[in-house]
């Protein structure tokens, strides 16, 4: 149903969803990239693998100005205390992707050297595994906490509230809704 | 790789082998390092490559020439002729109770961050270095991670056991 | 001997953010600095033989506390490559000494690799220059084969010198794009991946993976090229050196290129081989000196390349070997690409090379030699070695010593990035703040290789 429909010049809707549709359509990253998965999340940003159509190409140098965090590489123990000082200066609302094996749970690296997982630090929302992942994986997984973001789900508290359904169109193939993208209005 | 069997002239007195891709190994003690290293820079060698310490503890029997004593430490160094196309390598014994040896960096600057690293994670003192502090860890780690009686660190992991005994 | 006391006890004034203060690693106001220090810290380092050593004091850089201001850049930096930490000590815009503070990316590699046995040692080896896998991978398996004294079959030899020159042609374009966006060049950014993308599309299909492959192993390579590999290649070889003039007409004459990196970082000879630099930034001060020409491993005395020697030794003169020295490997690919041997693309020898799959359910030994070298691991001979490559940036070493048990006893890699960083402080010394970016693009460190 396009405006032309519509007998008025306005749209209605919940605040909420308007909020929501604007946060997951302009989240802007800050540069964590720390080793070879930040080769990755460049690549990307870059051509091939177009990250501006989701609004996300421009990586905020400052943390100040960036609404996610994709930690990109292994974190090792000296660099612990900087990705949570990092974190702390961005503002509410923030994401956290763990982008890597490494940044989920210390990848192949198990030793005296690398914090194993960075959820030890910083609360990580969604975890994008590879060694790298391909810029296919980490897209998948800015899509899914975008989907998050725009369903209200990452808001809630589980156990708490009720879980949000979605409603199921007849065409829509039966996806874990973590993966299922908004569809077109 | 040049594997030629140039005599190098530093080297005479001292027990040497041969090794593939360089002219030679020496075996050198600690007091005398610096010297040796001193008159290869002389005769041309104009790059120092590399400098690591190794532990070896738990090696069990090394095959060394039979006047040098073996030790838990060692200090390797890699020297670069480039006038010569040849490298040479130099081992350097250092006991468990002491491990100090010459710094290179009066001769070769370059080794200040190679011997900062030795020192970081094997925790071979260099005698004359201009700032031997940690460079890979954080300041106040304590240890060093490269010898042999530091574990891996690793935390357990579901349904993987630990590596057995070397 | 004297018992260097700075190792126990420092006195040092206490700054505000102490929990990423790292102590006695960082830059410190030149009162509480003692000459030597200041000395490192300004880039002199070099005892000239003919003259006197460079005094700190006589440098024309003299200014007082107050004037001078100390910031701290990184370790999280958009123009860092990587996690590097710099200490700066600035007089308004003009850098007076530096201090780079590393160890932010440090994995434990060394300790891991005698973790690991023999042939999954790549894997480990492999995410040291990230940039550049291949080139790890290879020093490594090198490094095995020497202490093995096994002989690769020349097909094997001329696969990885393949996927060794287009890992070198992909590095040298991630450098193209990350200096220039450094610069402000965000086109070039998008220019040097979408290149760089065609490579790893063809990495993939060799080798599974687009980056850290696991390919280059003790004994070989993992597989062989792919059929219609040669016209892949052949699409790539035209593409990047056609596009490699592309970039002359968007970078090499424009003004304010130059103007940004003529003349900024300069290095001369005598400083480069005392700071035991290696790589463009060695061959920028005018010395010829590349191990595939000098000390050819491989097969690289049998393909005709040109070494690219610099005059300046600036950050133009880096560019540009960089940017020949990509079309030098496009070069000697298509040499590779008309002489490819056939043959066996891994040494025959069962106990070091795992079996083909198929085999092992009709042959008991092969089982028997598969199982054995996935589970426990081939056993290399007593000794040790050090073997070096020319990597993208530098001479890329391994440092191998074994027990004779299937896995190394001590693993050390000599990373061409840790040893140019030790020119930091000289390259940056009376240069601009916007100048640091510059160098320090142009030095190109991959911080997994000086952390490892």
């Amino acid at each position: 149903m396009g405006l032309e429909d519509l007998p008025h010049n306005f749209l209605t809707g919940q605040l909420e969803d308007l909020v929501k549709w604007a946060r997951k359509s302009s989240m802007w990253p800050a540069t964590f990239g720390l080793a070879c998965c930040a080769i990755e999340m460049m690549s990307s940003g870059a051509a091939d693998f177009d990250l501006a159509r989701f609004g996300m190409e421009v990586f905020r140098n400052s943390p100040r100005q960036a609404d996610l965090m994709i930690v990109a590489g292994r974190v090792s123990q000296k660099m612990a205390p900087v990705l949570r000082q990092v974190y702390d200066q961005m503002m509410e609302p923030k994401w956290v992707i763990a982008m890597g094996v490494c940044a989920s749970s210390g990848g192949m690296f198990n030793n005296y050297a690398v914090v194993q997982g960075v959820d030890q630090i910083v609360p990580v929302d969604v975890y994008a595994p590879g060694c790298p992942p391909t810029p296919e994986t980490l897209m998948h997984a800015i899509l899914t906490l975008h989907e998050k973001v725009r369903s209200g789900e990452i808001t809630r508290r589980r156990g708490v509230e009720p879980p949000v359904v979605l409603d199921a169109a007849p065409w829509v193939p039966e996806v874990p809704s973590a993966v299922r993208v908004s569809r077109p209005a | 790789m040049t594997t030629e069997t140039q005599t190098i002239q530093a080297f005479e007195g001292f027990p040497t082998v041969a090794s593939p891709g360089v002219a030679a190994v020496a075996f050198i003690p600690r007091d005398q390092y610096k010297a040796v290293v001193g008159a290869l820079k002389a005769d041309g060698f104009e790059m120092a490559s590399d400098v690591c310490g190794v532990d070896y503890l738990i090696a069990g029997a090394r095959t060394l020439p039979e006047s040098v004593k073996p030790e838990r430490f060692e200090v390797v160094a890699s020297l670069l002729s480039m006038s010569r196309r040849i490298r040479v390598r130099i081992r350097v014994q250092l006991p468990d109770a002491d491990p100090m040896v010459d710094s290179l960096f009066d001769l070769y600057p370059g080794t200040e961050a190679m011997e900062r690293e030795a020192f970081d994670l094997v925790g071979i003192r260099f005698a004359g270095h201009p700032d031997l502090s940690r460079i890979l860890l954080p300041e106040e780690w304590e240890g060093h991670p490269l010898r042999k009686d530091y574990g891996i660190g690793r935390v357990p992991v579901q349904f993987k056991s630990t590596p057995g005994p070397r | 001997m004297v018992l260097n006391e700075h190792i126990t006890t420092v006195s040092r004034p206490i700054w505000p953010t102490e929990e990423t203060s790292e102590g006695s690693q960082e830059l410190f106001p030149r009162t509480s600095t003692d000459a030597a220090e200041l000395g490192r810290e300004v880039g002199a380092v070099l005892r000239l033989p003919e003259g006197p050593t460079l005094d700190p004091t006589q440098i024309d850089i003299e200014r007082s506390d107050d004037e001078t201001m100390i910031i701290n850049m990184g370790p999280q930096h958009p123009s860092t490559h990587g996690v590097l930490r710099l200490m700066l000590e600035l007089d308004g815009e003009v850098v007076l000494r530096t201090k780079p503070i590393i160890g932010y990316l440090h994995t434990g590699m060394e300790k891991q690799a005698e973790e690991l046995s023999f042939i999954q040692g790549s894997t480990n080896v492999t995410r040291m220059d990230y940039l550049a896998p291949l080139h790890n991978e290879l020093v490594f398996s090198l490094a095995t084969e020497a202490l093995l004294g096994v002989e690769m079959p020349r097909r094997a030899t001329y696969i990885r010198m393949l996927m060794t020159e287009l890992n070198r042609i992909s590095s040298h374009l991630m450098w193209m794009a990350t200096n220039g966006m450094d610069m402000g060049s965000t086109s070039m950014m998008i220019y040097g991946f979408r290149e760089r993308e065609m490579i790893l599309s063809f990495f993939e299909k060799t080798t599974g993976l687009r980056m850290n492959h696991n390919y280059i192993r003790p004994g070989g390579v993992a597989a062989d090229l792919p059929d219609g590999w040669e016209d892949d290649v052949e699409i790539i070889c035209n593409t990047v050196e056609a596009r490699s003039y592309e970039y002359d007409e968007l970078l090499t004459g424009q003004t304010i290129f130059r103007g940004r990196m003529e003349g900024i970082g300069n290095l001369t000879a005598e400083e480069a081989l005392a700071l035991s630099v290696t790589g463009p930034l060695l061959r920028s001060t005018g010395v010829p000196w590349d191990l595939r020409r000098t000390m050819p491993y491989l097969a690289y005395d049998e393909v005709t390349f040109d070494v690219i020697v610099g005059t300046y030794g600036d950050n133009f003169d880096r560019y540009s070997i960089r940017l020949n020295e990509i079309r030098e490997s496009v070069k000697i690919v298509r040499q590779l690409l008309a002489n490819m041997p056939s043959g066996d693309y891994r040494v025959q020898d069962r106990k070091v090379t795992p079996p083909p799959r198929g085999r092992i359910d009709s042959s008991m030994e092969a089982l028997i030699h598969h199982f054995k070298v996935f589970t426990e691991g081939f056993a290399v001979p007593e000794g040790e070695v050090y073997v070096a490559v020319e990597s993208p940036r530098g001479e890329l070493g391994c440092y191998l010593a074994s027990d004779g048990g299937p896995k190394p006893y001590r693993m050390h890699i000599r990373g061409p990035s840790f040893v140019n960083l030790q020119a930091l402080p000289l390259l940056m010394r009376g240069g601009l703040l916007s100048d640091a970016v510059a160098v320090i693009s142009s030095v190109d460190p991959v911080m997994g290789e000086v952390d490892r």
